[in-house]
């Protein structure tokens, strides 16, 4: 048995790996997605199994507990003989989203850390680059019906042997992608963030020896499983239900539904997906790796002081997800899991949850990452472009106080760009970036308010593309409180109003100079019911202007007969 | 009439005072308790205490956190927006972003409220050109609408004046007709950078606070002039530099973050003197720990300072980082059994257990008390209650004894402070094993040498006066102007002509503002610095510049040289961008003599313990306690040893040995 203080230590430690590969990784990184939306992480698995032993703090949400699943299917792999087993100074790649992956974008780097010539664990990093080839610039095609649509599947290879960078593998990849001239930028980042990661977690070990490391690893995973079966136990014993639903997969314009039932029985958790909608056919898959990834960070998202380790996840279970899109295998297209049914998933385990400890958790969030795509040409530059704009929207109210407003997605970190800075680069003027009024779901507590932004064309010809979701229903409220409302997507073309046959996906829309695009964002749910909210509360939001009197009035009948 | 300097700053808990007779060297010092929400009688009565006769004083130079407290707390003047139709949200919606990578909740208030932000038709476009012209009758009835509300700021923003300020100007012309008090703000008054909501905050603070901070000086100079102190008094702003307190609330955003850009004056100061050139300053008090790092003798100074949450103020600052909650930081078993150190704080009030103010949850200081590093005869019966606390809260859940649990706090304290100092030093490209630490504030010095064992940091500064290290950098601070100017155009591109004519005009403008300011100078220097990045990113790095004229190559070979020191990788293929250039003209005061802070009268010869006390080092040890006065300026001290004095408390850890200096710093070498 290791003493506390020392376990404590080599925790914070151990963390501290994880913390400066994630800084190193970011700093380098030439893709804004890394650099600037954090959209990576890096972590420590075990050399046995792959699972997760430490995770950088900023790593963003949704690949909480992913690379556990690729380190282990690599470790698999050099067992069965699939995959060539490592030399010191390999560094093996690999995106294969059913490999335990995310989607194809999201590219792992898995480095074994070897002390006298052995194995001693994994070091292993994830970062989500701008292209890997496919039908569309970015990879999220909304449209397409399988995986060879969506870029380059590579399956675990050695990217760095011995130390040097496969110049041939590298060639390849980059003959497949768009944009492949800065990934030299991002690959260096990416692997240098790893030998950043061997050289503390070299030191870590000199000082306090391998074998006591390996004990405190062995003693913190039990501490992890320990806490997180304490929360489990402040659940009320019995079964939770709630459904999510997806508006479409993007392809076939019918809803997916999340079934979910949550079990709390003794110390553990039980998360059954049965009876959630069959494969689709467009790219709303999940694979099993993200859907597990998406429980794991919605608990943490409840119990944010559960260290993330593979302990955490061992009291809960998860189950029923054979035969759903949830489990989605080759060639199903997959691009959408990351964004936006990672984010439905956490929804669903919102939802159960409040009704057993409404304390804790919130009514659900805006839930949508709101990517829109416009590609297309700039003649007073003469060049091509691709633009995207992500966007916020409300969160959820809750026990203590309204949601937040304009909230980064669940699943992300990631600050939104400046108007400014999008008008610098691209052809396109923003006639309003607004709150966007009424928006929040009404209850004792409201939701936070979603963005209200309408973009103009200037000039040049160019398609708009929209992976957003919420347009059929809006977030739900708890405990009595009102859905926040929908997400709505118009095109404006010629002075007729469109809205795409799918509401929150389409592919392609072409637009003229003068077009404009509107898309107003979900509100969070409202928590409790609306009679409990004190008149002045809600005076004060109409004073506001946040919403109108009429509004008001109706959301909020106690008001009758007050003024503003 | 006198040479004397005074330098007074103004904390959370206390107002320190120090005057300096630079001739001398001759000091005065007084620590009373600070008076809120006006500063002034404090400040006041710490010239009392001291017995100072303000007739005496040359000079003055006041520290203060009246804008700081008045945005934390958001206790703001009345102030409206006009902005750009579509966009009066802007300063509510910020970036999309909330507090916590975990965790769905949590709450934010704008600068100014929704009712009080209108919008007009106006327009340009990111290259500055007009898309819609201002709307003037718009504008006038705008204006009125916020008079009538009782509004006594205003921030003029709008979009792309960064490119292109006439609306701006033009709208500010027009309220100045109309608008009852001098206190409007324009968006590209203080920084000429995209980014609309960065912009905006920073100058939503500005107009919010500018009342305040000019009733509070204006109030204060008055005071002191009826008491006899006839010349100017100076106010420090967040950059390390001081201005007259008749002009400092034009441009009063620039002294949110004032009081820790003295402690870093006074570091800098402090190590030129001593023969430290590179220091990392570690400031621990009661409620936070922060950490600044000075390289080659030159102040950290940023642009891109965010205050709290969701708070960015983008203008040149020190750039301090906040590491942890200080003193107060509360320990814990959580429901796995795991101690942990914070992020949760008593604060000051009710603060640790042993305060004896009502504080339950044992913390850090209660650690020190009960390892013997703090004197337990000044907490009385509150001691035991530390005690018991530790006892019940740590040390009965995880089966240890009341000292080996407060050791464990510690260890874990100062564990999570080390990897917090370490990933500053990381992102500012740095290792912190080439810096010695220069340990302040009232709990800096008593966790300094284990922490720079733990960072493995071969020797700790600890000045003379730890406790009162703010006011210090009032009295040495030189006046100093910050200048920024984006460029964002590739190097192989950039005019070389414009690019040398910015820089002499920065330089130029700092120097006049200098010599306008009556203040006795040896010399007055510029600096010059680039920030820069490879085409495609994001992240910059500040490459210094070795003069006004810099050539193309000198450019590219510094930034090249800096990115591969920086990232261990070199990318030939692609090109530098050219994003700010930047100049800080720095006009040097006198040095002033700091050999008196400690009274050379009370030093003794040879360094003999006042007595001895058990200290926990892992077991217990019979520490000497000496009294820092009496100490020799040489003390040749091997730790384990106690070094007490009136502002602060010093612990060396076993093995460490103690050197002094002239100035009666402490230099303590920390074997590895």
């Amino acid at each position: 048995m290791i003493d506390p203080v020392t376990l404590a230590v080599i925790q914070a430690g151990l963390q501290q790996v994880c913390d400066e590969m994630d800084l190193t990784f970011s700093r380098a990184a030439f893709s804004p997605v890394i650099a600037e939306a954090d959209d990576r992480s890096d972590g420590i698995y075990s050399a046995t199994d792959g699972s997760l032993i430490a995770q950088g703090s900023r790593g963003l949400p949704v690949f909480v507990g992913t690379m556990q699943f690729s380190t282990r299917h690599i470790v698999e792999r050099i067992a069965s003989g699939d995959t060539l087993p490592p030399e010191e100074g390999d560094i093996y790649i690999v995106n294969d989203p059913y490999l335990g992956g995310t989607h194809l974008m999201d590219v792992r780097f898995a480095m074994p850390f070897w002390r006298n010539g052995e194995i001693f664990c994994w070091l292993s990093n994830t970062g989500h680059w701008p292209d890997t080839g496919g039908a569309v610039p970015g990879g999220f095609s909304a449209s397409a019906i399988s995986a060879e649509q969506e870029g380059l599947r590579l399956p675990p290879v050695k990217l760095f042997k011995r130390g040097q960078m496969d110049a041939e593998i590298y060639q390849i990849i980059c003959s497949n992608i768009r944009v492949a001239e800065q990934r030299i930028g991002d690959v260096q980042a990416q692997a240098s963030a790893l030998l950043v990661g061997a050289e503390r977690l070299t030191q870590l070990l000199d000082r306090y020896g391998d074998a006591t490391v390996t004990a405190a690893i062995a003693e913190m995973r039990a501490l992890a499983a320990r806490q997180m079966r304490a929360n489990a136990a402040l659940i009320p014993e019995g079964r939770y239900s709630a459904t999510a639903i997806v508006d479409s997969d993007g392809v076939v314009n019918e809803p997916l539904t999340i079934a979910l039932t949550v079990t709390r029985q003794g110390d553990t958790l039980t998360f059954d997906f049965a009876g959630s909608s069959p494969p689709c056919m467009g790219p709303m898959n999940s694979v099993r790796a993200t859907t597990l990834s998406s429980v794991f960070l919605a608990m943490r998202h409840i119990f944010p002081d559960v260290p993330i380790s593979a302990g955490a996840f061992e009291p809960l279970t998860v189950i029923g997800i054979e035969g759903t899109f949830l489990d989605a295998h080759y060639p199903r297209p997959v691009s959408g899991c990351a964004a936006e049914v990672s984010q439905r998933i956490a929804e669903a385990v919102f939802a159960a949850l409040v009704q057993a400890i409404p304390d804790r958790v919130t009514a659900a969030p805006a839930g949508t990452s709101g990517n829109f795509g416009l590609g297309g040409h700039d003649p007073e530059r003469g060049r091509d472009y691709v633009m995207y704009q992500i966007s916020g929207g409300g969160y959820g109210g809750n026990a203590a106080h309204d949601g937040l407003t304009n909230g980064c997605s669940t699943i992300g970190i990631s600050k939104a760009p400046p108007v400014e800075i999008m008008e610098q680069n691209f052809p396109v003027l923003y006639r309003r970036y607004a709150l966007r009024e009424g928006s929040g779901g009404a209850g004792t507590h409201r939701g936070g308010f979603g963005l209200d932004y309408e973009i103009e064309l200037l000039r040049g010809t160019a398609r708009a593309s929209f992976v957003m979701d919420h347009g059929r229903s809006g977030p739900q409220g708890a405990m009595g409180g009102k859905d926040g409302a929908v997400n709505i997507v118009e095109v404006i073309r010629n002075g007729e109003t469109l809205i795409p046959e799918h509401l929150s996906k389409a592919q392609d829309i072409p637009l003229s100079p003068g077009d404009r695009v509107r898309v107003r964002t979900p509100g969070g749910g409202g928590y409790g019911p609306p009679a409990g909210r004190a008149a002045a509360s809600v005076m004060e939001d109409v004073r506001l202007g946040r919403y109108s009197a009429d509004e008001a009035q109706r959301l909020w009948p106690q008001i009758a007969g007050k003024k503003t | 009439m006198t040479d004397l300097v005074a330098g007074v700053d103004v904390g959370g808990t206390f107002t320190d005072l120090v005057i300096l007779d630079p001739a001398t060297g001759a000091v005065q010092l007084a620590k009373v308790p600070t008076s809120l929400p006006n500063q002034a009688p404090g400040v006041l009565a710490a010239f009392d205490a001291a017995g100072a006769n303000l007739a005496d004083l040359a000079l003055i130079v006041h520290g203060t956190t009246t804008t700081t407290n008045a945005v934390l707390e958001r206790n703001l003047c009345k102030t409206g927006l006009i902005t750009t139709l579509g966009f009066r949200d802007v300063l509510e919606l910020g970036r999309r972003t909330r507090p916590q990578p975990y965790g769905m909740t949590g709450t934010f208030t704008p600068v100014i409220p929704r009712d009080l932000r209108l919008e007009i038709p106006e327009r340009m476009d990111a290259q500055g050109r007009p898309v819609t012209p201002l709307d003037e009758d718009a504008l006038r009835s705008a204006l009125r609408h916020l008079i009538d509300q009782g509004c006594e700021s205003l921030v003029i923003h709008f979009l792309h004046a960064y490119a292109n300020p006439a609306h701006e100007i033009r709208a500010a012309e027009i309220a100045r007709e109309v608008w009852p008090t001098p206190y409007i703000t324009g968006g590209h008054d203080l920084l000429s950078e995209s980014r609309e909501y960065e912009r905006g905050v920073t100058a939503a603070v500005n107009a919010s606070v500018q009342p305040l901070l000019e009733r509070y000086v204006a109030r204060l100079a008055g005071e002191l002039r009826d008491r006899g102190y006839p010349r100017d008094l100076l106010v420090m702003n967040g950059n390390g530099g001081m201005v007259e307190a008749s002009k400092v609330s034009r441009e009063a955003v620039k002294t949110v973050m004032s009081g820790p850009a003295s402690g870093v004056m006074a570091a800098l100061a402090t190590g030129r003197r001593a023969g430290f050139p590179n220091l990392l300053t570690y400031d621990m008090g009661g409620t936070s720990t922060d950490v600044a790092m000075i390289r080659g003798n030159r102040a950290p100074v940023s642009n891109e300072i965010e205050v709290e949450y969701a708070m960015p103020i983008h203008v040149p600052m020190v750039d301090v980082r906040t590491v942890g909650a200080g003193g107060g930081s509360i320990a814990r078993v959580d429901a796995g059994g795991m101690l942990r150190v914070g992020p949760e704080s008593a604060g000051s009030t009710p603060g640790p257990v042993c305060y004896g103010r009502g504080g339950t949850r044992v913390t850090i200081s209660d650690a020190n008390l009960i390892l013997g590093r703090l004197p337990a005869d000044r907490f009385g019966q509150a001691a035991e209650d530390a005690r018991r606390a530790m006892h019940d809260q740590i040390a009965a859940p995880l089966g240890l004894t009341t000292e080996a649990a407060a050791e464990a706090v510690l260890r874990i304290a100062n564990t999570h402070m080390a990897g917090a100092i370490r990933m500053v030093s990381i992102s500012l490209g740095a290792d912190p094993r080439d810096f010695a630490l220069f340990a302040f504030g009232g709990a800096g010095p008593l966790h300094a040498t284990a922490l720079a064992r733990e960072l493995a940091i071969p020797r700790v500064l600890v000045p003379a006066r730890p406790g009162i290290t703010n006011a210090l950098g009032c009295v040495v601070a030189d006046l100093r102007h910050d200048f920024v100017r984006t460029l964002n155009r590739p190097l192989d591109s950039v005019d070389m002509d414009q690019v040398h004519a910015i820089l002499a005009a920065q330089e130029a403008e700092g120097r006049r503002l200098i010599a306008a300011e009556r203040i006795a100078l040896t010399d007055t220097t510029a600096e010059f610095t680039a920030d820069m990045q490879f085409i495609g990113q994001t992240h910059l790095l500040r490459i210094p510049l070795p003069s006004a004229t810099p050539t193309r190559d000198d450019i590219r070979q510094r930034f090249e040289a800096a990115y591969h020191a920086r990232f261990r990788v070199t990318l030939p293929t692609i090109r530098a961008n050219l994003v700010n250039l930047n100049c800080s003209v720095i006009g040097h005061r006198p040095y002033m003599d700091l050999s008196r802070l400690i009274d050379p009268a009370e030093r003794r010869t040879i360094a003999t313990p006042k007595a001895t006390r058990t200290v926990w080092f892992g077991q217990p040890m019979e520490t000497p306690v000496y009294w820092r006065d009496h100490l020799p300026l040489d003390p040749r001290i091997t730790g384990p040893a106690i070094i007490e004095q009136m502002d602060t408390t010093t612990v060396i850890d076993p093995g460490c040995t103690v050197r002094g200096d002239a100035d009666g710093n402490l230099i303590v070498e920390v074997p590895q």
